[in-house]
């Protein structure tokens, strides 16, 4: 069966407007929902996640940090934030079965980083988000909807 | 004379598996420590799903071996003392499951000691007691955090990281600049060769007031020197040039991929990094022994080996007029005896678990 997709593009201009993006972004999300995100080292993965994370309902957004070496990290939004990384997974789809991604796609919103490490492991539906270095403080963020 | 009270302690959070005694909370009989270093080498890290497996294949000789260094019988420990929390959920569970076990058939008490305190408590060992109250920082692949202690056990969180922990930022820097993993040894050793000065890489403060870290903006930096700023080039007479294109006037090779730089322009890259991540570390534990009215400076963790982080607490300890105490450096990676250690405490104060006692990954903020 081919994909249908929508795809979008956007791009902001520092951090602070990709917190924005995320938030606004966030209005699109609800329980289910897996998110992936592809971006190099430094690309505002993470940046990104705490924009959403607050858009869902986080207070306190000093919570979001790097999952890379924790692999997954809860956040208490209006419903869970799981906040996943695959960076360090060798074996990827061992391990979100592992961790448990069936139960957290029952119970919240996905976000995992470094998403194209697995793609094949990951939710059919599913959000993608591609982020460019375009320059130094601008990033392009390339959403595609997977159905 | 009564008889010590001789604690074993186990630990398997993350890539160690871990297995010590010490007698009254302070004095390391046996430190055995199965590194799976060389297992994550070729990974660039932490594999969990190896970790698991390697913990399990690692732990009963583990535990042997830490006994028969001593010579004390079995029915001289007093306790058996595991970290339950934070770490990855399958390795913890092994340790907790070979502690209860253990526990359960030499009918001894279990006590749970949190990972992260343990970091803050390992500069007592072979040492001493430390005088509270304390501002502990600690620091590692998993955690950069600073806390107010007011003995082993009271612990308040100040602030921690908001995205990248001290010790991944070295292992992701050292992954940029083609070092090898982990970054931490190897970071050190190259900057010593380098001029920390010569590339002036952002020191994230967070605000004045922040006892929050941030390193992610710094790894960007180190990234963009390295291999330049992606998009269109500051025309000549246009905008001025920012932080980055400034940065990378400081090196010929800068921005043309590491490939392209000698080894002492990847010294001078390390030095300035590493500096970096010392100036910050040092302010915000100074912030916090001033916040805390602390009279001992502590730190902890993996990135507690690092010679210039040690050498600028030291110079920070003689400013403020307060005592240093600095885990020895096999006492910074993660170990058994810095458990075992606090563990004691625990013992001392009635804190015992009981065989139900649940594994917990997650840090609680």
């Amino acid at each position: 069966m081919e994909p249908s997709f929508a795809m979008e593009t956007l791009e902001t201009r520092s951090p602070d407007e990709t917190l924005a993006f995320g938030r606004s972004f966030a209005e699109r999300l609800g329980v289910g929902d897996c998110v992936a995100m592809i971006g190099g080292l430094g690309a505002g993965k993470t940046v990104l996640v705490r924009g959403i994370a607050e858009g869902l309902g986080l207070d306190d957004t000093r919570l979001v940090s790097s999952p890379t070496y924790v692999l997954v990290q809860e956040y208490p939004g209006a419903s869970p934030i799981f906040h996943l990384d695959l960076y360090r997974m060798g074996d990827p789809r061992a391990e979100l079965a592992d961790l448990g991604l069936e139960e957290m796609l029952e119970e919240g919103v996905t976000l995992i980083e470094w998403a194209d490490r697995a793609t094949d492991a990951l939710p059919h539906n599913r959000w993608e988000i591609a982020i460019e270095i375009t320059a130094e403080s601008s990033r392009r963020f390339t959403v595609t909807r997977l159905e | 004379m009564t008889e010590p009270a001789y604690i074993l302690g186990i630990e398997s959070s993350c890539d160690e598996t871990a297995c010590g005694i010490v007698a009254d909370g302070t004095d390391v009989l046996s430190n055995c420590v199965a590194s799976q270093i060389e297992l994550h080498r070729r990974f660039g890290g932490v594999v969990p799903e190896l970790a698991s497996r390697a913990h399990i294949e690692a732990i009963n000789n583990i535990v042997a071996s830490a006994m028969e260094q001593t010579a004390i019988a079995p029915e001289k420990i007093s306790a058996v003392a595991i970290a339950n929390e934070p770490g990855l959920i399958g390795s913890l569970l092994i340790g907790l499951m070979a502690a209860k076990t253990i526990a359960w058939i030499w009918d001894v008490p279990l006590v749970a000691v949190n990972h992260v305190y343990a970091h803050a408590y390992a500069a007592a060992l072979d040492a001493g007691p430390i005088d509270y109250p304390a501002a502990a920082l600690i620091c590692s692949g998993g955690h950069t955090a600073l806390y107010r202690c007011d003995s082993p056990m009271d612990m308040t969180l100040l602030g921690g990281t908001i995205d990248d922990a001290a010790g991944e930022a070295f292992d992701k820097v050292a992954k940029i600049l083609q070092l090898g993993y982990p970054g931490g040894p190897v970071i050190d050793r190259v900057s010593r060769d380098g001029d920390p000065k010569l590339i002036d890489f952002p020191r994230s403060l967070l605000g004045g007031g922040s006892l929050d870290f941030s390193f992610s903006g710094l790894k960007t930096a180190v990234l963009y020197h390295v291999n330049g700023v992606p998009g269109p080039r500051p025309t000549r007479g246009g905008r001025k040039p920012g932080p980055s294109a400034r940065r990378a006037s400081m090196q010929s090779n800068a921005g043309r991929g590491i490939e392209n730089f000698t080894p002492r322009e990847v010294a001078d890259v390390a030095a300035g990094f590493q500096a970096a991540v010392v100036d910050t570390l040092r302010i915000k534990l100074r912030r916090a022994a001033e916040k805390t009215g602390a009279k001992t400076l502590v730190i902890g963790g993996g990135v507690a080996a690092n010679s210039a982080l040690r050498k600028a607490v030291t110079e920070l300890g003689d400013k403020l007029g307060c005592e240093v105490r600095m885990p020895e450096m096999a006492y910074c990676v993660d170990n058994a005896v810095m458990t075992a250690g606090l563990g004691y405490h625990y013992l001392q104060a009635g804190k015992t678990a009981d065989l139900n006692l649940a594994a917990c990954p997650t840090v609680r903020r």
